[in-house]
């Protein structure tokens, strides 16, 4: 596969590390049911048959965490950006 | 004039270089432009090799990479290269060639027997052989198996030989040079567009090479030779010869082997054999072309039998005539092509049978060559026909095997009897005879169209190009798989010996699937993956199972298109290559001083330095330690990860990155820290230390530098990115070493300008000084129990430094000490390290638990008080020393009570480092035991049943020297 890192250009995958499911938010710790919420948060994950949100880490490169949008039936990537795009102060 | 056989003019091959070549033993001549296959051809040699599983005679089938039957051993000594296709292998002077699968001799081969006993050898008998009794198969079955499998001898030493890897990166990949290739390349080069241009042959051309035929009123030789110079000339132009493009990956990734120099005998100082590339292309046109495919008859594997494609070759190419008297059996229009070109090189023609007339071959007769064919006609009218060889044409298949990689499946075309390809793998387009176009017009015409829309998908601007004139050939099929009335055993696929009653035997025993069918009768599973054989496979099964063929399908085509070496495949990457070493700046130093080392993940470091009079490495060792904590001793510890975090919330982050707190830690101190993972066990352990207030520098352990690098960023940019840090790693920027002992501030205060005293520079202290006259950092920590520091100095000067701390040193006693010393005198200490940090303790299970902060939250502490990792029956970390204090421990032993047995339900845990200490005098260990820190002074046994040790050991307190930790402050 390539990816095209918003930072890099398009790269070999084997310059990035794969992490997963990028859609998971680490949950409140001082939550009530945090127990809960972090087992779920830490070890279940949605396998979809299409579409999959997921994090790459370019540690060959720029080292930016990146959410590539990927098919994961057909490896079509749709769509690259930073993990922590506008969420800068 | 070369060979027996040699015609007297024409053909591709230059008559001024004559080139000699041995096969089995006995000497041969041929000229350059010959492959090996094209000089056996010239000098009349028809027997070549000895077949799979019945050693069956066997000749030249084909003139291609596809070639099933002709497999030589090449070369001799350690560069012998088994099941080497001769109709691949370009001749050069002095080749050396030897048949394979026989014994004594290719003519004479006790093996053969096989062939009358094949009644018994059909489509599973090795399922039903080798089943019954289970215990033989280890003693008799597989010895025996083994001895007969495989083909060629592997040199069995060293390749000498370079193999390296490169990348490339093109607009458009053209892969085939035939027509349709070499038009598409011309036209996405006229536009200005970067073109590879990739061929496995060593000439551009493809079957232009090997037909009589005319593009623009012209030999169609002279066009390609018109084509290659214009390419030649167009500087965003690369063409690959000898590179087969082996497969085909996600978003325009292509595999290709360049084969540099297997056309010489020894490549030349310094240039590889073989190069494996990495193609990336925007664009891809296939122009692969098509294999012709046999019709399955009696014997039809008789050396002499060849398809008809590869008799044209050895005719117009290589001016070699596969026989004196050629007689043609076909199912299409290439029959009489065949007919007539051998007509035209003065070979005599016996007969062309035509199936389309309703006549067939049934039998071939002559065991080592063909002497004659039973021949019957549509009226069942039986004759012989007498002649030396018999070219054979049951129709093309178009190559779609790169088509397929990505998972594309071919679909049925009933006009050319074949499968073209169906879905394309994303940017590529298909031309020619690859695309199912079989005639020259229009593979032209193909070839251009596809280059010109690759070239525009690129953005390119279409330049002038027109299609040369050429005629359509005849190219009609009738399709025909198999003479039903044919005598003798009619091979579907030569290179694994499967016949069309072992194809019959397995659909009738409910192998019905295609896929079934493969594996049970291995069709299309050897080293050719069934090029010439598969569809007429699948044909004869759809037959025998009253199927159209497009019901049947075809099994799935898997990358390498052509066999690959394993040189090519693993490059520079062998021997001590095969990872980049990574040395510690004191690996000179240490090399002079007879340092044994030791890999560390990618580090060699120093493991011991033994001196002369030392027997083994435990006294060395031993000496190291005992020399450390009388004196003094240094280690480069250099190996650390480093890591320097900057910014107005570091001290936040470091709280949240690690179990135990940093905000508070004051600039110009240092703090052990543990780091857990998000499910709550521990991950790495270091320290850091704030050199200011918004600066941290970080140490991990040697082997999760790299993970804790990507940790942090992690945590930074996707669960964090608010917080204002930023962290660099500088673990190659930083020479660091330990200096530790009693006497360790006396060395330092020889090389640093700063007050040591414990005053002003306490335990866990660190600070900037000059060091050597070099700006250096000084930390108070230590590993080893001792009074201890840790000097860093800018990586450059850490061979200096190494030499100038031994230099200041040497009235003290300084000595080094390598990463086992390190290890006793951590384990003398109970300090953990990657053999407890091993993914599945938590800090509890540590004896850590107090460092998890209750204050602030933290990765991983909300999983870290689940139930089970609270249970106080989790084993924990206690030392252990041998009751009788002769005895060794070892790692990897786990614990039983004393008289339990010896079962996974006894397990009580498991030893995870031992050390023989000087101090204690005895071997030690640190381990995990069930309610462990309870039973300090327990026996049990530690039991290894692998290593077939049983030792009792009495549970201790993890700190076996100075529990107090009084040696810490000098």
């Amino acid at each position: 596969m390539r990816i095209n890192c918003p930072y890099c250009g398009p790269r070999g995958n084997e310059e990035f590390a794969y992490l997963g499911d990028a859609t998971v938010r680490r949950p409140d710790p001082a939550a009530e049911d945090a127990a809960a919420q972090f087992y779920e948060y830490v070890y279940l994950r949605d396998n979809p048959a299409g579409s999959h949100r997921e994090l790459w880490y370019h540690g060959g490169g720029c080292r930016s965490w990146l959410v590539v949008t990927r098919n994961i039936r057909t490896h079509e990537i749709s769509d690259v950006a930073f993990a922590d795009a506008g969420d800068k102060p | 004039m070369s060979g027996t056989h040699r015609l007297q003019s024409g053909g591709l091959i230059d008559r001024g270089k004559p080139l000699s070549f041995s096969f089995d033993c006995e000497s041969h001549a041929g000229f350059a432009g010959d492959t090996l296959a094209s000089a056996l051809v010239a000098n009349g040699v028809k027997l070549v090799g000895r077949s799979f599983k019945y050693h069956r005679p066997r000749g030249i089938f084909t003139a291609g990479s596809e070639e099933p039957n002709a497999l030589v051993e090449l070369r001799g000594g350690v560069r012998r290269e088994p099941n080497t296709r001769a109709t691949v292998t370009e001749l050069y002077d002095g080749l050396i060639a030897a048949s394979q699968n026989r014994w004594p001799s290719l003519r004479h081969d006790i093996g053969a027997v096989n062939d009358r006993l094949s009644r018994f050898l059909v489509a599973g008998f090795y399922y039903k052989t080798f089943m019954w009794p289970a215990k033989f198969w280890e003693l008799l079955y597989e010895p025996l198996i083994r001895r007969a499998a495989g083909l060629g001898r592997a040199a069995g030493a060293e390749d000498p030989d370079i193999y390296e890897k490169a990348f490339a990166h093109c607009d458009v990949l053209v892969i085939g040079a035939g027509p349709a290739g070499l038009m598409a390349t011309l036209a996405a080069g006229r536009t200005g567009a970067r073109v590879i241009l990739a061929d496995e042959d060593f000439r551009l051309g493809g079957r232009l090479l090997a037909e009589r035929c005319e593009i623009g009123g012209r030999p169609a030789v002279d066009w390609v030779a018109e084509i290659e110079a214009e390419l030649a000339a167009m500087p965003d132009v690369r063409i690959m010869r000898r590179t087969a493009v082996t497969g085909v990956y996600d978003h325009g990734q292509y595999s290709a082997i360049e084969r540099v120099n297997d056309h010489v005998a020894t490549p030349p100082e310094h240039e590889p054999r073989q190069r494996s590339w990495k193609i990336v292309a925007k664009r891809a046109v296939l122009a692969a072309g098509a294999h012709e495919r046999a019709i399955a008859f009696g014997n039809n594997d008789r050396p002499g039998v060849m398809l008809a494609g590869a008799a044209r070759t050895y005719v117009n190419r290589f001016a070699a005539a596969p026989g004196r008297r050629l007689a043609v059996f076909t199912n299409n229009d290439d029959g009489p092509r065949t007919a007539a070109d051998a007509r035209e090189a003065g070979i005599e023609v016996a007969a062309v049978i035509d199936s389309r007339t309703g006549a067939r071959v049934t039998r071939v007769r002559g065991r080592h060559g063909v002497r004659l064919i039973d021949v019957a006609d549509a009226d069942g009218r039986t004759s012989t026909i007498e002649c030396d060889a018999l070219a054979v044409s049951g129709g093309w298949n178009p190559a779609v095997h790169l088509t397929c990689h990505l998972g594309g499946k071919p679909v049925w075309n009933d006009e050319i009897a074949a499968f073209v390809p169906g879905a394309l793998p994303p940017g590529m387009t298909v031309a020619g005879a690859a695309a199912g176009a079989l005639t020259l017009a229009r593979c032209l015409g193909g070839g251009m169209t596809a280059g010109v829309t690759a070239a525009a998908a690129c953005g390119f601007a279409i330049a002038a190009i027109t299609q040369p004139r050429a005629d359509d050939e005849g190219a009609a099929v009738t399709a025909m798989w198999h003479v039903k009335d044919s005598r003798g055993k009619a091979f579907v696929d030569l290179q694994n010996d499967v016949t069309t009653k072992d194809v019959a035997l397995a659909t009738q025993e409910g192998f019905g699937s295609v896929e079934h069918l493969k594996r049970y009768t291995t069709l299309g599973m050897a080293t050719d993956q069934g090029k010439t054989a598969n569809v007429l496979g699948l044909a004869i099964l759809a037959q025998a199972s009253a199927r159209a063929i497009p019901q049947v399908g075809t099994t799935t085509y898997r990358p390498p298109y052509v066999p690959v070496s394993f040189g090519a495949m693993a490059g520079h990457h062998r021997g001590r290559d095969f990872r980049p070493t990574r040395l510690p700046p004191s690996h000179a130093w240490a090399t002079e001083q007879g340092a044994v080392f030791v890999e560390a993940g990618a580090w060699l470091r120093a493991q011991y330095y033994p001196r002369a009079g030392e027997a083994d490495w435990l006294k060395t060792v031993n000496r190291e330690v005992a020399a450390t904590r009388a004196h003094v001793g240094v280690c480069d510890v250099s190996t650390l990860g480093k890591i320097e975090i900057e910014g107005a919330n570091a001290g936040v982050f470091l709280d949240r990155v690690y179990a135990n707190t940093f905000s508070t830690l004051p600039v110009g101190k240092a703090r052990y820290g543990l780091m857990l993972r998000e499910d709550g066990f521990v991950m790495d352990d270091g320290t850091a230390s704030r050199l200011a207030p918004e600066r941290f520098f970080m140490t991990t352990t040697t082997a999760q530098a790299v993970r804790v690098m990507q940790h942090l960023e992690f945590c930074h940019q996707v669960l964090w990115p608010a917080l204002d840090v930023q962290m660099v790693s500088v673990s190659e920027q930083w020479a660091q070493f330990s200096i530790a002992g009693p006497r360790s501030r006396d060395v330092l205060a020889k090389l640093v300008d700063a007050d040591l005293g414990d005053a002003a520079f306490p335990h866990l202290g660190c600070r900037e000084v000059t060091a050597c006259g070099v700006a250096a950092r000084l930390f108070r920590l230590s590993f080893s129990g001792e009074l201890a520091y840790e000097l860093a100095v800018p990586a450059r000067h850490g061979d200096a430094t190494i030499r100038a701390i031994m230099a200041a040193g040497a009235e003290f006693g300084i000595t080094p000490y390598g990463t086992e010393a390190l290890g006793v005198m951590r384990i003398e200490k109970g300090h953990v390290a990657g053999n407890e940090i091993n993914g599945q303790l938590t800090a509890r299970d540590l004896g850590l638990g107090r460092m998890m902060s209750t204050k602030k939250d933290f990765v991983g502490r909300v999983m870290a008080q689940r139930p089970a990792l609270l249970d106080p029956e989790r084993p924990a970390l206690v030392g252990f020393k041998p009751v009788d204090g002769a005895r060794r421990l070892r790692a990897g032993a786990h614990f039983l009570k004393i008289g339990a047995g010896a079962t996974a339900e006894n397990d009580e845990g498991y030893m995870t480092s031992v050390a023989y200490s000087p101090m204690v005098k005895s071997w030690i260990g640190l381990g995990v035991l069930r309610r462990g820190p309870e039973r300090i002074g327990e026996r049990v046994r530690a039991y290894d049943p692998v290593r077939n040790g049983d030792v009792e050991v009495e549970v201790t307190s993890p700190i076996f020297v100075d529990p107090e930790g009084a040696r810490l402050h000098g």
